[in-house]
Order: C-alpha cells, then sequence, then structure tokens
C-alpha cells in the first residue's frame, strides 16, 4: 500500500507505466490515469437517506508490441498505484499483448495530438469547497418542494444531489502527455403522485459542470411533481398509425442511436443499417445533428479524446446528408479515413468511438405549440425497453405520455409501443422545435415524426 | 433441464481460503476488522458493515478472424457503511488497508453526530452455510494461449457452418471475486466467486438483407465446462440459426393477442413484471405497484414463482449475498398468492422481518439493494405443442433481447430477438422487432397454460437497478397469456 505521503504525481505515474512497459518490450504504449472524488447525498421525505463519499483511481496501460504483420495489443487496469505494482502491471499488459494476435490497423496515431489545451471551462475550483452539508439541503429543498406541491403526491423514491471531481492524465509513447481536470453536479428529483388506484411515479433533473448550471432546487422538485401529478388516470390507447412527437426528454435517445449507428465500429463491421450511406440523404432536410466535443462548460467537453487527438467539431447530418462517421483512430483505419476526435475511453479499456456533446440544431417553435400543431396524435414522454437494433433500424419501444386531440393534450397514455425503422423514421422528421436544453451529454429540441404505428388497445 | 437444486455440500475450503487471501494480501485480521467496525459505532448508529473485495476480471475477444485484444482488470477496495434508522452512510475507498478502512468508517458514521459509549464488536468465524461453486482452476487463470485458440476454433466452425455467415464476433470474460464481509453483530464471512461467460455474435446476409444473431451462456463455474465442443458449437449453431431466421423475418403485427412464451430466457417476463416490484426497498418505501399486496392473489391458479440463489453454478448463484447473509430459496408467489418479498439487512430490519439473502451490490463502490438471485416459474403440468394449439392468432415468443419496468405504475416492456406467429395452433412464419408491454401486477393473471417443460436460462442475464449491475438467472415452462398488447409496426 502506498501512503497518501509522498505519493506520485499523477503525471509521474503516467511517466513511470509508459517507461515500465517499454522496457518490457512494447513497441508503442499509451497510459490513462483517473482519480475522482465523487459525493452523492439522497434525501426521501424528511430523512437523509444516503451520505456517500468516495475517492476513485484507476490506470490502464494499452501495450502494442510488434507481431509479424501489425501490432499485438491489450489493456491491463488497476487501482493500485504503487510504483512496484504500476511496474508489474506494465509487464502484464505486454504479456497479454503477446498473445494476442497481430492486426494490421492496430496502433497509435502517427501524429496530430493536440498542441493546447483549450480552456473548456470544465469545473468551478469554488465548487470543491461546497459542504457536504449544502447539497443535503439542495437535495431537501428539491424534495419538499416535490412532496409539498400537490396533496397527490403521497409518496417519492427521494431526491438526490451529486457531485463528482476528476483529473485524467493521459501519455503516451509518441510524446504526448496531457491532463484536464473536470467536474460534474447533478440534482434529481423523483416523486410519487397517487390518486384512487392509479399511482404514478415521473422524475426531473438538472446537471452541469459548475454548481451555478443547476437549476434551482424548488424548480426541480416542482416540475418532477408537476410531471408525475398529469400521469395520474393514463390509459392505453387502439392501436392506429399518428404523427409522434418526441419530447425534449425522449427525442435524445433518437440521436444517441443514430450516433450508434454511424460509429465507424458499427460501419466497417457492417453492423448498421447506415453502413453505405455516406453522402446520402438519410433524414428530412430539417435534420442538422452536431457533435461538438469544445463547447465550453458542456457535459461531453473535453480538450482532447482517448487517444490524445483534438477534439473538434464535426457536422453529422446537414440538411438530411449524412456528412461524415464518428471515428477513432482505428476504425478510421479500417474505414481509410481520419479520426474525428471521438475516441472515448475508460482506463479499463481500448478506446472506442463515442459522442461528446451531440445535438439536433433547433428550428422554432415552443412543445406547446408543436402539440397545437397536431390534430391527432401522441406526445410521448418516457421511453422504456431496449427494442432497437442498429443493423436493421427496427423500432419497437415502450412508451408512455399524452394522447393529442384537435391540438390539445386530451389524456395521459401509458401502456403502448411505438415501432417504426429509424431510417423512416429520420426520413420522417416532420417538425423541429426551437427550444435546447442541455440535462446531459445529448439534447435535442422537441421532434415530430410524421406517422409510426402505436400498438393499445 | 433440470432446475431442482441437489442438496449443496457443506465446504469449509471456499471461504477459508477467500479470509486467508485477504489476510496474507492486505495483512488485516479480526481485529483490524472490529476496529474499523468501532470506529464506525463510536456515533449513535444501529450497525455498521465492512465489504472488502479484490476482483480480477479478463477478456478476450475476436472479430474479424483475430483476437485483436485481451484485457485485464484488477478491482480493489473497501466500502464501509454506518446504519441508522433509513440513513445510510457509505463511504468507499480503492485502497484496502487499516488506515483507509478507518478513514472510511469515520466518514461514514457522519450521519449520526451524537458519539455514545458502545460494546466492541467481537467478530466471530463463520464459513458459508454451501458451497455453490467448488472449482479446481479459477478462470482467470487459464492460460490466455487457450482462450485464443478456442476463439480461433469457434470462428473457423462459425464461418464452415454457412456461406452467408460474414462476421464472427466471439469473447470469453472470465471473473475472479474475492470478498470478505464483516458486519457489527459480529458476522464475517469470505467467499470467492468464479464467473465466466462466452460470447458468439454472427452477421449473417443475404445480399440484400444484413441480420444478427447472438448466443451466450456462462455460470459460476470453471471454464473447462464451456470448453466442451457440444456446448460451444451449440451456441454458435444457434447464433447462426437466430441470423438466418431473421433473414426470413416478417414485421411483426402490433395489437392485443394471445402470447405464448417459450422455455428459460422468457423468464425475463417474471424478472420484469414481477421480481423488481416484489423486492424490499420498494416495498418498505410503498412506492411498489405490489406494495401491501402480500397475501393477495396476483397470479393465476398454478402460477408458483422462486428466488433461488442456491443452485450450484448458477450465474445468480451466491454462498452468501452481498451483506453476509446465506443465500436460499424464496417462494414468492404460491398457487397465484402473494407470499413473499426479496430483501436485504437494511430493508428487512425496517420492515420487521428475516433478510432472505437477496441483499447485493455490483462492488464495493456501491451500496448493498434487494436484487434478484435466479428468479423463476415452476412446472405445471400441459404439453407444450398441446400449449401452441390451444391459441387460435397469437405470438410465440421464444427469446428476447431485454426488458424494463417502470416499478411504480407497475408497467413493462421487453422485447423478442425470436418470434412468431402462430396461426390455427401451428408456428407460422417467424417476426422480427416484436416488443411486449404489459401490466405488472396484472400479467400472471393472464397465465392460462403452464407447460411441463421448465428450463433455466443459458446464463448471460445481467440486472440494472440504481446504476449497479449484477448477475442474475431466469427461467420460465412454455406458458400461455391471453390478451397481451405486442408493440410492431403491422397494423
Amino acid at each position: 500500500m502506498s501512503a497518501a505521503a509522498g505519493r506520485e504525481t499523477m503525471e509521474e505515474t503516467v511517466q513511470r507505466a509508459l517507461e515500465g512497459a517499454h522496457r518490457a518490450g512494447a513497441t508503442q504504449v499509451d497510459v490513462l490515469l483517473v482519480e475522482g472524488d465523487d459525493r452523492e447525498v439522497r434525501v426521501r421525505g424528511d430523512e437523509i437517506e444516503l451520505v456517500k463519499q468516495a475517492q476513485e483511481r484507476g490506470l490502464g496501460i494499452r501495450a502494442l508490441v510488434q507481431g509479424s504483420d501489425g501490432l499485438q495489443a491489450a489493456v491491463v487496469s488497476t487501482s493500485d498505484l504503487a510504483p512496484d505494482a504500476v511496474d508489474r502491471i506494465a509487464e502484464e499488459a505486454v504479456a497479454l499483448a503477446r498473445a494476442t494476435a497481430a492486426d494490421p490497423a492496430a496502433g497509435l496515431p502517427e501524429s496530430g495530438f493536440a498542441e493546447t489545451i483549450p480552456e473548456l471551462d470544465l469545473f468551478d475550483p469554488a465548487d470543491r469547497d461546497v459542504p457536504l452539508e449544502a447539497r443535503i439541503e439542495d437535495a431537501r429543498r428539491a424534495e419538499s418542494a416535490a412532496r409539498g406541491a400537490d396533496p397527490r403526491i403521497t409518496n417519492s423514491e427521494g431526491s438526490s444531489a451529486s457531485s463528482g471531481f476528476a483529473r485524467v492524465v493521459y501519455g503516451n509513447s509518441l510524446g504526448f502527455l496531457g491532463g484536464y481536470e473536470s467536474a460534474s453536479h447533478g440534482l434529481f428529483s423523483e416523486p410519487i403522485a397517487r390518486e384512487g388506484n392509479s399511482m404514478q411515479r415521473d422524475y426531473w433533473m438538472t446537471a452541469g459542470r459548475h454548481l451555478r448550471d443547476l437549476e434551482e432546487p424548488g424548480a426541480v422538485g416542482r416540475q418532477a411533481a408537476d410531471r408525475a401529478l398529469r400521469r395520474l388516470g393514463a390509459r392505453r390507447v387502439p392501436t392506429c398509425e399518428v404523427p409522434v412527437l418526441f419530447d425534449d426528454r425522449t427525442a435524445p435517445s433518437l440521436l444517441g442511436q443514430l450516433a450508434a449507428c454511424v460509429s465507424g465500429y458499427a460501419v466497417y463491421r457492417e453492423s448498421s443499417f447506415l453502413a453505405d450511406r455516406l453522402g446520402d440523404t438519410i433524414a428530412s432536410e430539417r435534420v442538422h445533428v452536431i457533435d461538438d466535443g469544445r463547447l465550453p462548460g458542456g457535459l461531453g467537453s473535453k480538450p482532447f479524446d482517448g487517444e490524445g487527438q483534438p477534439t473538434r467539431r464535426n457536422v453529422l447530418v446537414s440538411k438530411g446528408r449524412l456528412e461524415t462517421w464518428l471515428l477513432d483512430h482505428y476504425s478510421a483505419r479500417k474505414l481509410g479515413l481520419e479520426s474525428t476526435g471521438n475516441a472515448s475511453r475508460g482506463a479499463g479499456s481500448a478506446p472506442r468511438v463515442g459522442t461528446t456533446n451531440l445535438w439536433l440544431e433547433p428550428d422554432t417553435g415552443s412543445l406547446d405549440e408543436l402539440v397545437a400543431e397536431i390534430d391527432r396524435g401522441l406526445l410521448v414522454t418516457e421511453l422504456i425497453g431496449m427494442g432497437f437494433n442498429p443493423t436493421t433500424g427496427d423500432y419497437s419501444r415502450g412508451a408512455a405520455g399524452f394522447w393529442i386531440e384537435g391540438g390539445e393534450i386530451a389524456h395521459p397514455v401509458e401502456e403502448i409501443t411505438i415501432a417504426g425503422n429509424l431510417g423512416d423514421m429520420l426520413m420522417d422528421i416532420d417538425r423541429v422545435g426551437g427550444e435546447l436544453v442541455w440535462r446531459g451529454r445529448t439534447a435535442s429540441p422537441p421532434l415530430r415524426i410524421a406517422r409510426m404505428t402505436v400498438a393499445g388497445e | 433441464m433440470s432446475f431442482r437444486s441437489e442438496e449443496p455440500s457443506v465446504s469449509e475450503g471456499t471461504g477459508g481460503r477467500a479470509l486467508s487471501f485477504f489476510q496474507e494480501r492486505f495483512d488485516l485480521d479480526d481485529s483490524s476488522l472490529a476496529t474499523t467496525l468501532d470506529t464506525a459505532l463510536e456515533r449513535s448508529v444501529d450497525a455498521a458493515d465492512l465489504y472488502l473485495e479484490y476482483t480480477t476480471t479478463d477478456s478476450v475477444s475476436l472479430e474479424e478472424g483475430l483476437v485483436k485484444g485481451g484485457d485485464r482488470h484488477v478491482e480493489q477496495g473497501i466500502g464501509v457503511r454506518a446504519l441508522r434508522g433509513e440513513r445510510q452512510g457509505y463511504a468507499h475507498s480503492d485502497e484496502i488497508s487499516l488506515e483507509s478502512a478507518r478513514l472510511a468508517a469515520g466518514t461514514a458514521r457522519a450521519i449520526a453526530d451524537e458519539s455514545r459509549p458502545h460494546t466492541p464488536v467481537a467478530i466471530g468465524a463463520r464459513g458459508p452455510d454451501h458451497d455453490l461453486y467448488p472449482i479446481d482452476e479459477a478462470p482467470t487463470e487459464v492460460p490466455v494461449a487457450t482462450k485464443v485458440d478456442w476463439l480461433g476454433e469457434i470462428d473457423a466452425y462459425a464461418r464452415s457452418r454457412d456461406a452467408r455467415v460474414k462476421q464472427v464476433m466471439a469473447s470469453i470474460v472470465c471473473q475472479q471475486k474475492h470478498v470478505l464481509i464483516a458486519a457489527s453483530d459480529g458476522t464475517r464471512v469470505a467467499d470467492i466467486r468464479p464467473l465466466v461467460r462466452l460470447n458468439v455474435q454472427v452477421m449473417a446476409s443475404d445480399g440484400t438483407r444484413r441480420e444478427v444473431g447472438y448466443q451466450g451462456a456462462g455460470g459460476r463455474y470453471g471454464l473447462d465446462q464451456l470448453r466442451d465442443p457440444s456446448r460451444w458449437k451449440g451456441l454458435v449453431d444457434e447464433a447462426i440459426r437466430t441470423a438466418l431466421l431473421n433473414l426470413e423475418a416478417e414485421p411483426c403485427p402490433a395489437g392485443t393477442m394471445d402470447v405464448v412464451l417459450g422455455p428459460g430466457w422468457p423468464g425475463i417476463l417474471l424478472h420484469e413484471a414481477i421480481g423488481h416490484g416484489l423486492e424490499g426497498d420498494f416495498n418498505r418505501k410503498k412506492t411498489s405497484a405490489f406494495s401491501d399486496r402480500l397475501g393477495q392473489r396476483v397470479a393465476a391458479e398454478g402460477v408458483t414463482v422462486v428466488d433461488d440463489g442456491t443452485i450450484p453454478g448458477r450465474r445468480g448463484s451466491l454462498n452468501v449475498d452481498d451483506e453476509g447473509t446465506p443465500t436460499r430459496r424464496n417462494v414468492l408467489i404460491e398457487n397465484g398468492v402473494l407470499v413473499s418479498y426479496m430483501q436485504d439487512r437494511l430493508n428487512a430490519r425496517l420492515m420487521g422481518v428475516e433478510p432472505t439473502g437477496n441483499g447485493r451490490r455490483e462492488s464495493y463502490a456501491h451500496t448493498p439493494l434487494p436484487r434478484m438471485t435466479n428468479t423463476f416459474m415452476l412446472a405445471g403440468e400441459d404439453d407444450p405443442e398441446e400449449i401452441l394449439r390451444s391459441v387460435d392468432r397469437g405470438l410465440y415468443a421464444v427469446s428476447f433481447g431485454g426488458g424494463q419496468v417502470d416499478i411504480t405504475s407497475g408497467k413493462f416492456v421487453f422485447s423478442a430477438s425470436e418470434a412468431y406467429r402462430i396461426e390455427n395452433g401451428r408456428i407460422g412464419p417467424p417476426v422480427k422487432g416484436a416488443t411486449l408491454i404489459g401490466n405488472g401486477p396484472d400479467v400472471l393473471t393472464r397465465v392460462s397454460r403452464i407447460g411441463h417443460d421448465l428450463a433455466l436460462d443459458e446464463g448471460v442475464g445481467t440486472c440494472g437497478k440504481d446504476g449497479q449491475g449484477v448477475p442474475v438467472g431466469v427461467g420460465l415452462p412454455t406458458i400461455r397469456l391471453d390478451g397481451l398488447t405486442v408493440g410492431g409496426t403491422q397494423g
């Protein structure tokens, strides 16, 4: 066990791992070290239910060894950062790499590493000094606002506040060494409404890189309560084909599914229904989708990706045309292209493709205005289940929301599914709302799909 | 498949080896565990516990005919919990030492402010009641070269089976988890938990359509069980069969119809629709659609559902749960009547009942929650073919991708990966993208036939709750459900 005193700096530990792997025979190596400090509190009713605090570390070494026809790769990770343990796992990584097959596409990016670390406003040092009691108070205020919103709010799963601070250092054998700090804070409330035999839960949450980004706790609790209340009395609707409006909480899931289908890995494996559609029109002309890793304060922002490449703005879909894949170095090589700076990586895994801040460009109109434009259709506010097949685009998920009749909300709906094919759904987006609110790394204004199958009674 | 567990043999072996592992590696003995618990108990808390973990996970994976990567991950840490009423203070550290444990205990006890005198904790040695996964060789100790060669055989075999197989992806994942649990009531128990898994995915193309088929298997046993060629070749054949079948599949009908679920993995229905709603935390808080319904009819006559953590070698089985409580066989629904919830220690204490061995956590970085182990419905007497013949028009669902439930409203959904139309009592054409949706408290009242063919799943399930994933098992005989909503695209 290494004691806190005299501990190496993160950069020194990364250097030690790089050198250890090199000594053990690695042709190339890269190392990711993450240190985190996390707190979470939960208040339910009048009780503090949970107070959780932790410090976590993870060191991942990717060793690449020259084989007959390409490099052999392996990743080894640990939370034991004692110098002798680091030396040992560096050797293990090399030994494990020697057991795998040589892959002509494997290897570090040759060049293009981030030369400067831009200031992306990813944390506020003052937030570190905010005492745990203040976060407990935030959760308490959200909980009491939710519980007090209406006599029909009879119970809850509680309200929780969390703060996480992390520092990432990445280095590789080609001389890149960089690091950055970030934070994320959240506040979440999940009340339960009851009327007669109907019991409904819903939630509201807010998240950001700075505590000041968060919505006010009382507003979070009240919004959560409103959402639970309006679901009371939900019922099924007959099976039909109607326009379906996704709100700003459900629409981002469609972008996530689109991103999975334009990931370089899904493309070279041909496991995406979009695998041969680069440059084609894959969505209606209203659709512009962007991934940008450098939005100041963005929850998905980072100065460089999991391979040290600078993050950047990538337009995935412009006026419905598929403009680029999302690529890390490996998948780019497989496709004869360049990395888009989308390597995503944890200490325990090799790089993969991930999104940063992903969004659909807003058009015009509030959610209410979009509802008013629908004569007969469905507003979806919650999706459950995993009914999406990226290979075919087939889509069928459980949904809850509201029935729209004559441009107005008629009644809440549950126990239905909505189904279609993502390829058709993207082409059928015939309306995009004007409000874009970030609650995570992916955001979308409300959007309408001209026609989907709703299965119910 | 036989599902009735044999009486497990009692063994000091696993628990003893796990204990000496921690003692030797981290220089922790009973007195240091007791000292840490004493630190937590200096404040007025009701109880405290410690969870030490050292887990090695390795995986080797193949695609495009190459074993492109291997990885090995060591996760170690200690979690300290203090409990007072409904409150939990939890702190964890990835450094296993007396010093870090005492620091964590000092943090965890912050849920109580006043100090008070207490009787020092006396740790008592106790082994698990049963050893459900004795193995000769830790799966993480099997040489990487052996796994690499095996993946090569899998790839070659899959490609030899059908020219339409265009891609083969396969992986072998092995885990060896050591845990040591100590609590202020004197509990001290250790366990070594092996877990293996083989995944095979193929992509097939007929020139116009592409479809993926997946099959996996695993459990708490040595890797040798899966290395039996008849076993892994069967899995590869299944993955190929599913992919080819889906090439022919038609769009799924939408609407309400009678549904027949095949045996085994479709037991995920029980997990989603019933299981989560019977977990103690939701019922203590009365946020479940099943709250206050003990003693009431929640399923058709003849329906008996159990959660059994004691079946040897199963993915969901444990010698002791993650709070040190021995696992057991819990009957949840007996002949249609709700008889028991699943409990961890906290919720059991607050509800005034016994813990049921269902306190589980993903790792030392998580607090325990009431979770399922292996959840299944007991066999009935009906002939599965006769069950299919009894349906005029409906859906026959044989395998599923995954599911989800809203505990409070009771609404659940799950997605079929292999399903067929039933036409005039016969299995018709395969359909793709079938999703089943329903209401948990109501769905088992729709069971009208129960087959005699109970099977447990192949051992691939992972259950997610509160951001924590734990391995689970499910099982089901062939059953008929009257009038379930099927979500497809054909109105």
